[in-house]
């Protein structure tokens, strides 16, 4: 009886073991880098808003606090986004009949809130809570990056779930100084020895990163 | 038993567990009889059906999605979140934090009588309801129905309009027309306008009444409802020749003998905390009280008793007489009692009579009037009086005429064609009028203008021209009064959620001026005329029984005019308060005699503020009344419905009550304590009837897996829980439904209890069609029981009973001990520790370590519980069919186990909530593919939602099955009601999901971030989870076990507790008190309970000692 396959196809069944090993591995790395690039995760990109809001003109040239406008970022989950009231402080004398500032305007005449994009969308299942963050010594940069350089905000990390885990695992080099949570500039070199003793025991005080990366940490 | 120099294998193991087999407790009949079907059925991770796929699929389109959603599985995770956008207020309220839930102080009423709560509201929206912990109705716990009405604000089923005719209109139109008619009627001062309401206990709504007498001075107000309290009203009268509000001190009874009344399913949770306040076996309270019940059916104060005495309804007045002249009520002597019955009533009595003053006799809604007058009697000559039983002031205007008497000359009235304008402001009277009253629809169309109140269009609303919806009481600004008469401030949670009005609101638009106002101007201004600041108004009907009488006498259904009006009745004093036990301090008192106006408005506002914050004005109960009971009354014969083979007692349903929450599907698939049946009502009827009747037996020898045929009565048939249909006859009428029966352990012989509730026509789309009516045949001269006949019908139906599903098969899961024996040898309860034992690793538990007790000694069913972990994760209802197949989400439930020998007349039932044990070696956590389900830092056996792809591996694993799988897609993700009911704190799951308790997880995270934020540790006691806040009972604790001064810690090492299935070596972190009896050794009936062979210590000398304490 004659032989079905030539010689020949017994390379062909090695090569495509290896390709198919080779394709395998290609076809992960390529899955992970697509799965953490900024199309998927919204990373970079900068969303248009219904008032062009300057993060980088209101808080890093004039010097607001952040806490002006998202007030709650101390005491509850949510940092809190200022009601259109807040915006109208000081916009009823400051460029009060400028034009871009006309929907802000709009919102408080009609009583009609301004509708924002939201940029750092966490999955619902994810809790996440900011005033534990801002106390235990997490800045604001941590997560938002340079945030009073933004003209328009965007999203500097990929919020994704490793993400969160590379700082749960190991937090201290996350932690700054009180007097420098607020401050997105910042940089941990910039530190001054006493408030490298501040920060020393603000470490000491944190959870265990088994606690930190317990599931329920996060999720209920 | 296990020891160091056993060899232990997977065999011994096995023996060991198979050893411990003894039927100490059974669940239900099935399990006592160990049918064939029940043995297969618990072979089976869930029963027959639960795995099925559901038969709208076939099986070829099912490979067709199922191929489809594999080869999209990969990209699920590429999804890219849809954009949201962040919406912030224009103006901001100060409290108003995004994210920070506020608790508001309101109540909720169930047959007049309020219930303080707290409930939690989120951005606005109200998600969950706690007690309030000042109130004295309260205490900061809850009962079932308060923890459901949540649910019901947001039903998309409430009506949503004023309609007229079936057609949508305005309120502006009603107005208008409505007031065009009240004109109509000033003439002849409104003869023909009636009033129909349900109990009303509210200040201000009888105020409003009282105005509306002044100026339609003979129009009529009438209060109905089914479950009321007449024949108590009636006793009262028999007794005292007034009515009076029974006030009963249970934190203070040694000894508690019940009529027929079920204190733990009343709605009255002060009572039941009071109780097990006096059941604790603590240091301080080494003397726990005893419970006897003598009951017509098996209730849940029956299954607490530690005797209980089960008796024909037409008995009851005889075994009340008999405890009487027991006690020394002169006149008193009973017929017709068992020579048995008349043994234990005669041990009982003596036992009474060793805590005089120290004991409380207490009568049923459902008992008849001369019980109730009996019982008085009763109280009066133990001592009780002044002490453990006070009598205080009626609660409700009018209450020395029954509420049935106020019907009935409705009806005649309508009869008699001298009603115009009848005006039905809530409740649902076609439905569940008695049938010799009935407000038909005959009757109702003599009338020519009819208007409802209602949250939904149900019966009622179908034969009235108009009907406005009515609005939830969280949605209302209201009052009314607690159970001593406390008044308590009903305060909106949210906007109405549709164009709803008020009763106050409805009420004041027939106001000849003033009419159109919103409900808060409505009650602030009458407590801005009540003067709170002296003294709290007393309850405005009468200050003495002398004054009662002469009211009496002139009111013909009347509302009294000013002269008795609770303005004037402010100035009585102040020094009368029955009981005071929130901690809230009153405002400074001034003088009575100075008037209202003279307080400044800001003084007021001060007050006003006050008492909505808390809730409830302080020192307002009723004032006590001094009366002593006359036994003239025995002397008048007790007519007792006659004729008929069988007795049918009719009860409250213990979820949906009388109807009013049949569209609520958190109740109806609540399983009713004792049956465990959801989602309808049955007839119950004990064994041996059943035998007699030849019901629920099986005959058809196919539908066997085994066994022989006719061996069992049961209520099972081939895994599926099936009952036959009867028709029941109630003293000459027929109930329209077939009844299905239900063979019910404790149920008297010859004796047929029926449930209200059900058989609604216009309930929605959850409780319509539901089950059958009891209202068919209720009737008004004989409320609670009659005689009638039962045909047994050859057909059947299945009924969703979860009692048989997620069996433990009789292992050493529930301890019951007889407190002498276990005071004796506190030993008893012993379990050896196998935790070295294990191949997994020990966690390090450095933080907090969380663990919980059960306390069984203090549950008592309740179900307060399971509502409330419903409420708070956010767990779905999956339906009538779904529990068939045994599929129900609660996260916790409450086995019920019955013990002893004799299913006619067993033991017990004891209550054991199931909930995740927190295993320290879980078993479903090493079986879990996808690491779904893991150990947390804190002992937490976490579930992740998100990685769960469903195998039910560890469910299969779990020994106390309290996973629950998503089958199907049980959550509404459409309906925006249910959207905003959610508790945001919780993920919501989908299909295709395991779920379990996590111990309230969220509680935990939000409690630990305020204790990091504050830089200290966690509090005892600041985490409540929500079965524990809910528990009236306080059979919960959790705490950290790493902290010895917790209260956990010390519950773990109080030498009840013990570990259930603790042979496995899983180490629940979840552990149990056992329960105690406290028995009369003197009763007929006293029975040593059996000290289990697996609760003998090891050591042989230690054994010895348990046999001896045995003895």
């Amino acid at each position: 009886m004659a032989q079905f396959f030539h010689k020949s196809a017994n390379n062909i069944a090695r090569i495509s073991m290896v390709a198919v090993v080779i394709l395998a591995g290609v076809a992960g790395y390529v899955y992970t880098q697509v799965a953490r690039s900024s199309y998927l995760t919204g990373r970079f990109i900068e969303k248009q808003q219904p008032v062009q809001f300057s993060h980088k003109h209101h808080s890093g040239d004039d010097g607001i606090d952040c806490r002006y406008c998202h007030s709650t970022v101390e005491t509850t989950a949510s940092a809190g986004m200022p009601p259109t009231q807040t915006c109208m402080n000081c916009h009823n004398q400051l460029w009060a009949d400028s034009p871009y500032l006309e929907p802000v305007r709009a919102s408080f005449r009609e009583n009609k809130p301004i509708e924002w994009e939201r940029v750092h969308d966490l999955p619902e299942y994810a809790y996440f809570n900011h005033s534990i963050h801002v106390n235990k010594g997490v800045g604001c940069a941590s997560c938002h990056g340079d945030i009073s350089n933004m003209p328009a905000v965007y999203q500097a990390n990929t919020l994704q779930m490793e993400w969160c885990l590379s700082c749960h695992r190991d937090p201290a080099p996350n932690i700054r100084p009180a007097a420098e949570i607020y401050n997105t500039s910042w940089s941990p070199s910039e530190m001054t020895p006493e408030q490298k003793v501040e920060v020393d025991e603000k470490i000491k005080n944190l959870r265990s990163s088994e606690m930190l990366t317990s599931c329920s940490t996060c999720h209920r | 038993m296990p020891s160091k120099d056993n060899n232990e294998n997977f065999a011994s193991l096995r023996e060991q567990i198979l050893a411990q087999n003894g039927k100490d407790y059974w669940r239900s009949v099935e399990e006592y009889v160990d049918a064939p079907e029940f043995a297969d059925f618990v072979k089976r991770e869930y029963p027959s059906h639960a795995e099925e796929w559901d038969s709208s699929l076939s099986r070829r389109n099912f490979l067709k999605v199922m191929g489809a959603s594999l080869a999209l599985a990969g990209l699920s995770g590429c999804v890219i979140q849809p954009a949201e956008k962040i919406i912030p207020y224009v103006r901001q309220d100060e409290q108003l934090l995004p994210g920070k839930p506020l608790f508001f102080a309101t109540a909720m009423t169930v047959g007049g009588i309020a219930n303080g709560l707290l409930a939690k509201s989120y951005d606005g929206r109200p998600i969950k309801i706690e007690g309030n912990p000042q109130h004295p109705g309260s205490l900061g716990s809850t009962d079932v129905l308060s923890q459901a009405a949540l649910l019901q604000m947001y039903d998309p089923d409430r009506s949503q309009e004023v309609t007229f005719r079936g057609d949508p209109t305005t309120w502006q139109n009603f107005m208008t027309q409505i007031r065009a008619t009240v004109e109509g009627n000033r003439a002849d001062g409104g003869a023909g306008v009636r009033f129909l309401t349900e109990t009303v206990t509210s200040p201000t709504l009888t105020a409003q009444f009282r105005q509306l007498a002044a100026e339609l001075p003979n129009s009529r107000w009438i209060q109905y409802e089914p479950l009321n309290n007449d024949s108590a009203t009636m006793g009262a009268r028999m007794a005292f020749g007034a009515p009076v509000n029974t006030v009963y001190r249970y934190d203070l009874a040694e000894r508690i003998v019940t009529l027929d009344n079920d204190i733990f399913s009343g709605f009255n949770v002060r009572y039941m905390k009071d109780f097990a306040k006096k059941r604790a076996l603590t240091e301080a309270n080494q003397e726990i009280n005893r419970l006897y019940a003598v009951e017509t059916t098996m209730s849940l104060t029956g299954a607490k008793a530690d005797h209980r005495l089960a008796i024909k309804p037409s008995q009851l007045s005889e075994v009340a007489k008999a405890i009487a002249a027991a006690v020394g009520v002169s006149g008193a002597a009973a017929t017709g009692l068992s020579g048995e019955a008349t043994q234990w009533i005669n041990s009982m009595a003596r036992d009474l009579q060793a805590f005089r003053g120290r004991s409380i006799v207490s009568a049923g809604s459902s008992a008849s009037p001369t019980v109730h007058a009996l019982a008085h009697a009763i109280n009066g000559a133990l001592g009780n009086v002044g002490q453990t039983v006070l009598y205080t002031e009626p609660l409700s205007p009018f209450a020395e005429k029954t509420q049935v008497e106020q019907l009935r000359e409705l009806i005649a009235d309508i009869d008699a064609g001298r009603v115009k304008m009848l005006v039905i402001l809530g409740g649902n009277p076609v439905y569940n009028t008695p049938v010799d009253l009935k407000l038909n629809a005959d009757r109702l169309n003599k009338i020519q203008t009819r208007v409802h109140l209602g949250m939904y269009a149900d019966e009622t609303a179908e034969h009235c021209q108009w009907h406005i919806s009515q609005k939830h009481f969280l949605e209302t600004w209201s009052d009314a009064r607690a159970f001593d008469g406390t008044i308590s401030i009903v305060q909106p949670l949210i906007d109405p959620l549709y164009e709803s009005k008020s009763i106050h609101e409805v009420v004041q638009v027939l106001f000849r001026e003033n009419y159109d106002k919103k409900d808060y101007d409505i009650v602030r201004e009458f407590w801005q005329g009540q003067n709170i600041n002296t003294a709290a108004p007393r309850n405005p009907a009468t200050a003495t029984a002398a004054a009662t009488a002469a009211s009496q006498s002139s009111a013909a259904g009347a509302a009294p005019t000013t002269a008795n009006s609770a303005s004037a009745a402010t100035t009585t004093g102040n020094n009368s308060t029955v009981q005071q036990n929130s901690g809230a301090a009153a405002t400074v008192a001034t003088p009575a005699s100075t008037n209202s106006s003279a307080a400044s408005s800001n003084a007021f506002e001060d007050t006003w503020r006050k008492i909505v914050h808390d809730g409830f004005v302080p020192n307002s109960a009723a004032a006590t009344r001094n009366v002593s009971a006359t036994t003239a009354f025995l002397s008048q014969p007790e007519v007792k419905p006659t004729g008929g083979e069988l007795e049918i007692s009719i009860k409250a349903d213990p979820t949906v009550y009388d109807g009013r929450f049949a569209n609520n599907g958190w109740l109806q698939e609540l399983p009713k304590p004792l049956t465990k049946i959801t989602w309808d009502n049955v007839a119950l009827i004990s064994p041996r009837t059943a035998e007699k009747y030849q019901l629920n037996r099986d005959r058809q020898y196919n539908e066997y897996t085994g066994g022989e045929e006719g061996t069992s009565f049961v209520n099972t048939k081939g895994g599926n829980l099936f009952s036959d249909l009867v028709k029941l006859n109630f003293q000459g009428t027929e109930i329209q439904k077939d009844v299905p029966i239900w063979i019910a352990p404790g149920q008297p012989d010859d004796v047929v209890t029926i449930f209200t509730g059900y058989g609604r026509t216009r309930a929605g789309r959850v409780g319509t069609g539901l089950g059958y009516n009891a209202f068919d045949v209720y009737r008004s001269d004989m409320p609670s029981y009659g005689t009638g006949k039962l045909s047994k019908l050859e057909t059947q139906t299945t009924i969703a009973s979860t009692q048989t599903h997620f069996n433990m098969e009789g292992r050493d899961i529930l301890r019951v001990f007889d407190v002498d024996v276990f005071k004796a040898n506190p030993q008893m309860g012993h379990q050896p520790d196998h935790y070295d034992e294990s191949m997994y690793p020990r966690f390090n538990y450095n933080g907090n370590k969380w663990g919980m007790t059960v306390d069984l000694n203090n549950c008592v069913g309740c179900n307060a519980c399971v509502i409330a972990c419903q409420s708070e994760n956010n767990i779905p209802v999956v339906g009538k069919e779904q529990i068939e197949r045994s599929r129900e989400m609660h996260w916790l439930r409450i086995d019920t186990y019955f013990s002893g020998d004799d299913i006619n007349n067993p033991k017990g039932p004891h209550f054991q909530p199931m909930l995740c044990q927190h295993c320290e070696q879980a078993p479903c956590e090493p079986v879990c593919p996808v690491h779904a389900t893991v150990h947390s830092a804190e002992g937490l056996n976490d579930m992740v939602y998100n990685r769960c792809v469903g195998t039910r591996y560890c469910s299969n694993n779990c020994p106390y099955k309290v996973r629950r799988f998503n089958f199907l897609l049980y959550q509404d993700w459409e309906t925006p009601q249910y959207k905003l009911m959610r508790n945001p704190e919780v993920s919501v799951r989908s299909r295709g999901v395991m779920e379990k308790c996590t111990f309230c997880t969220q509680r935990i995270a939000a409690a630990r971030i305020e204790a990091e934020k504050d830089k200290r540790d966690i509090r005892d006691g600041e985490i409540l989870t929500a079965c524990q806040a809910a528990c009236p009972t306080d059979v919960f604790t959790f705490g950290d076990l790493n902290d010895p001064n917790s209260l956990v810690s010390k519950h773990k090492n109080n030498q009840r507790s013990y570990a259930v299935l603790n042979e496995l070596n899983t180490q629940p972190r979840t552990t149990y008190l056992a329960s105690l009896k406290n028995q009369n050794k003197e009763m007929p009936d006293y029975k040593a309970l059996e000290v289990p062979k697996t609760h003998t210590p090891e050591t042989k000398t230690e054994a010895g000692e348990t046999t001896e304490a045995e003895h």
